[in-house]
């Protein structure tokens, strides 16, 4: 809720704002907030992210649009969806950590049922590229035992429903250049300088 | 409905509070928003996507106010009597999200705007007209004569007797 939405209602904002933020809270003890998200701001450009129960679901750059994103998760996984939440605050953490340069690995657990069949056969074996490491869509391919499918590979990484915390940015073209990424080529050449070891990423490493 | 519950709080939030604070006053009506929309969010998935959500869930807020009133009168905390609050309404027992009347949410959907916030703030969630011109501008003599078009069509789309004289 914005501030003139409230106010064309008659309400101050952080009235209703405390009302959701309680609405949070019971939702996650009755066992109804089937999807939690919330917006943060990163070096990379505004992220969504969104978790079920079992992990994280959904990692979104704006230029993916956020409104679409939300969508897509009320259909696939349940339109039981509300911002906010205490799940979120540990992959939150985690992101802080990876963007000051200070994680090199993520911990919290991703559920990838938003990635199907051989989609989601290419984004598993993903987290085996090591930080700092990168591979080609070919590598990759090989990897999952079939050589011939690069393309897919590619449609595989493009569609990557947690990006960053499944490193599909690590997948380069094999003459090495970064090649294409749903977040937008900036930010994926900016998290490769990341983990290259070029320091922290400042909030102004990608125009959005 | 498989649209993100996330986004009928942010757009009905407002209303629903309105709604729970012409029955009850402060802290209960916050109590009230939190259970309607606990209801809702448990109901949500189930909800035939043709239903007019704003009128669902006025409805199930103003039965949610009432009944915390009713709770309250049973553990003799003095309040207002239920009758005496402005409105009439329009469900005669609609108890909670569950126990629905579909086809009126649906025939409020097809009314023309005006007369359907009209419909919806004042004869399901009982506001006074100077309350609804208020929320929606224009004047308390307009916002009359729209909701009772608007009870003429429901009338005519929804049933000549269905609950549309009021509680019995």
């Amino acid at each position: 809720m914005n501030a003139q939405e409230a106010a064309d209602r008659g309400f101050a904002a952080d009235e209703l704002r405390a009302l959701h933020e309680r609405l949070v809270v019971r939702a996650q003890a009755d066992g109804l907030l089937d999807v939690a998200y919330r917006v943060v701001e990163s070096p990379v450009g505004r992220l969504l992210v969104a978790a079920g129960e079992s992990g994280v679901l959904r990692v979104a750059f704006e230029v993916q649009g956020h409104a679409a994103a939300l969508e897509d998760l009320a259909a696939r996984v349940s339109p039981r969806v509300l911002e906010g939440g205490a799940r979120l605050d540990a992959v939150l953490r985690e992101l802080d950590e990876y963007f000051a340069g200070t994680r090199r690995a993520f911990d919290v657990a991703v559920d990838l049922r938003l990635a199907r069949g051989f989609r989601r056969e290419v984004v598993a074996t993903l987290p085996t590229l090591r930080y700092g490491a990168t591979a080609s869509y070919a590598q990759v391919a090989a990897a999952t035992g079939r050589p011939a499918a690069v393309r897919a590979v590619g449609t595989a990484c493009a569609l990557n429903p947690v990006p960053v915390l499944v490193p599909c940015h690590r997948v380069v073209r094999s003459d090495g250049s970064p090649g294409r990424y749903a977040g937008g080529d900036a930010a994926k050449r900016a998290l490769l300088a990341l983990e290259r070891g070029h320091g922290p990423l400042a909030s102004s490493a990608v125009q959005a | 409905m498989t649209g993100p519950f996330e986004e009928v709080v942010r757009v009905h939030g407002g209303t629903v509070l309105r709604v729970c604070r012409a029955v009850l006053g402060g802290g209960d009506a916050d109590d009230a928003w939190s259970e309607t929309f606990l209801a809702a969010l448990r109901a949500w998935p189930d909800l035939p996507s043709d239903v007019n959500a704003e009128a669902w869930l006025v409805t199930v807020a103003r039965r949610k106010a009432i009944d915390e009133v009713r709770r309250r009168r049973r553990h003799a905390v003095p309040v207002g009597e239920v009758d005496a609050i402005g409105g009439d309404l329009l469900v005669a027992v609609v108890t909670g999200p569950t126990d629905r009347d579909l086809d009126l949410w649906r025939a409020v959907d097809a009314l023309p705007d005006k007369q359907r916030r009209v419909v919806v703030l004042h004869h399901l969630g009982g506001l006074p007209y100077g309350d609804v011109a208020a929320h929606l501008g224009g004047t308390a003599a307009a916002a009359r004569r729209a909701g009772a078009d608007g009870i003429a069509t429901l009338r005519r789309t929804y049933g000549a007797t269905q609950n549309l004289e009021g509680t019995p």
